[in-house]
């Protein structure tokens, strides 16, 4: 995790500074750690997201843990708490500032680089890809390609200038570059961890002799 | 035809991925039921991904603003409002015509850069969810009215989905917990929607949940499968592709990851309606022709629920 904490150091700015950047972001201040957020999340009731303390976390700084851990992707966007926030903090909205503030850290996750490939490619998140999708098509009476950016190369062109103008194109290849280092500093981690797991399976042998 | 004259008749339908890409049924019966109520959905040529609210606006917010407003635009040229057919394609669209409308900085921002492609904002059009064309103007009356083969007896478990609703301040039907508009249009084919419990609670396919934390994801999907179950319906009804996608293959998928089996037949509203009003359901992908290439879905058979309905439940 070393690299995420380089990352994270580069930005002087605390997260609750870079969140209420957005002036429509400023209600989040107002949050009085209620609860009621998490009481209603689908996403809660069985994994590890707790609505409340992301909120509190981002209003802290206690940025690197949030930033990179899975927590911020375990959101479905329901928009449950940001109906229910009884001090109307737009909650979801955080969360996918949160998201765009990891995201620019590198912090994606390997399928959502996967589908961005695909819309910088394709213009499509989900394009045609395999013949049997333009069969399906056909065999229900329509064109083998629908009428969008699949039919028309030229739009696909302007799709892909405005990723360009915006460096899109250039936030994903960073996104890989440090996904990929991460995974060697994960590699180069393994022999230490080889070794830590074989002296707690040692105190196990131990304490089961005992 | 309906009786109401005052209403828009021309549309430009927003594609989005899921429903020509993924399950063109969706696409196929939306446009053949349309026709029957008297609109017109005309292509939106060049569209691209919305781009998805869960994913590309998580990623990066002005991509996402400036991406959707080029897909504004084409509807703009064509001096068209916006038909959607996808909860998610909905909140994008929506949202990001509000907020270029509503915040001048924004939209100078992404009209900025839209002009490196030749195009301008200029907020002339709306954006509406079919659901809400059918409601608001068609009318349940309307639709029961051109009913000709009434799905009587039949269960459903009708899903609205999360973008559909929320955030409600810039929903066409505002905040209510529990809504019922949904409801009306499906029972307006003779159909019976029956409640469940968490009935508004996510399906799970939001947010890059279904493509980075897949059992999280479909755990939702699972609990939602199996209060269906206990309240006893026979088919679930659904307004989003991507909600579609996570019921119908979602079926297969949460067998496999927790060994619960579950066999509703899943259909989109436009298939619904159009079963109803008798059209064909080999054109509205109820029934596969011959040529339907394998692997591709429906992954639960929507058959066996068809020849329940003609045959008389
Ligand atoms: S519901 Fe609102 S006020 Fe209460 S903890 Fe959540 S964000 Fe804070
Ligand atoms: S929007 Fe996200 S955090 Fe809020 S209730 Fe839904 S899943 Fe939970």
């Amino acid at each position: 995790m070393v690299l995420i904490k380089e990352q994270i150091k580069k930005i002087d700015k605390s997260i609750v500074e870079e969140v209420v950047e957005d002036e429509l972001l400023e209600r989040f201040k107002s949050c009085y750690q209620c609860g009621t957020c998490t009481g209603g999340c689908p996403s809660g009731r069985r994994a590890a997201i707790r609505t409340r303390d992301v909120i509190r976390q981002a209003l802290v700084g206690l940025d690197d843990d949030l930033l990179s851990s899975d927590l911020l992707w375990l959101c479905s966007t329901c928009y449950t708490c940001y109906e229910r926030c009884p001090r109307d903090v737009p909650t979801t909205d955080i969360i996918i500032k949160l998201r765009n503030i990891a995201s620019h850290r590198g912090l994606m996750k390997g399928p959502h680089l996967a589908v961005s490939k695909m819309l910088i490619e394709t213009g499509h998140g989900v394009p045609i890809n395999d013949e049997k999708w333009s069969n399906l098509r056909k065999s229900l009476k329509l064109t083998p390609l629908p009428p969008t950016v699949h039919s028309f190369p030229e739009a696909v062109k302007e799709v892909q200038t405005i990723i360009k103008e915006l460096k899109f194109d250039e936030l994903i290849a960073y996104g890989e570059e440090v996904k990929k280092k991460l995974a060697e500093e994960e590699k180069k981690r393994a022999p230490e961890r080889i070794e830590e797991l074989e002296a707690e399976l040692k105190q196990l042998k131990e304490e089961a002799g005992k | 035809m309906t009786e109401s004259s005052d209403i828009t008749r021309d549309y430009d339908l927003y594609l989005g991925c899921v429903a020509p890409n993924r399950y063109p049924m969706i696409e196929a019966s939306t446009v053949q039921v349309f026709k029957k109520l008297g609109i017109n959905l005309h292509d939106m040529k060049g569209a691209s991904c919305c781009p998805a609210p869960g994913v590309f606006r998580s990623f990066d917010i002005p991509t996402w603003r400036a991406i959707a407003s080029r897909n504004i635009t084409i509807a703009e040229q064509d001096r068209r409002d916006i038909a959607v057919m996808c909860n998610g394609c909905f909140g994008t669209l929506l949202e990001a015509n509000h907020l270029m409308n509503s915040h001048p900085d924004q939209r100078t921002e992404t009209n900025a850069i839209l002009e490196k492609v030749g195009r301008q904002f200029e907020g002339t059009v709306k954006v509406r969810h079919i659901i809400d064309i059918l409601y608001n103007d068609v009318g349940p009356k309307a639709i029961s009215d051109m009913v000709i083969q009434p799905l009587r007896g039949v269960k459903a478990a009708v899903h609205y989905g999360c973008h559909l609703l929320k955030p409600s301040e810039t929903r066409p039907w505002g905040k209510d917990e529990n809504p019922t508009f949904f409801d009306d249009i499906v029972e307006a084919s003779g159909a019976e929607s029956i409640d469940y419990k968490d009935k508004f609670m996510c399906c799970g396919a939001g947010g890059g949940v279904r493509a980075a934390i897949k059992d999280v994801s479909m755990d939702f999907t699972r609990e939602k499968l199996s209060n269906m179950k206990d309240a006893g319906v026979d088919i679930i009804v659904d307004c989003c592709p991507f909600c579609h996608l996570q019921f119908d293959l979602g079926q297969v998928e949460v067998k496999a990851m927790f060994g619960e089996e579950y066999r509703f037949p899943v259909i989109y509203i436009s298939q619904l309606l159009g079963l109803a009003m008798g059209i064909s359901p080999y054109d509205l992908g109820l029934i596969a022709t011959k040529d339907k290439p394998p692997g591709t879905p429906p992954f639960i058979p929507t058959e066996p629920f068809v020849k329940k309905v003609v045959e008389g439940m």
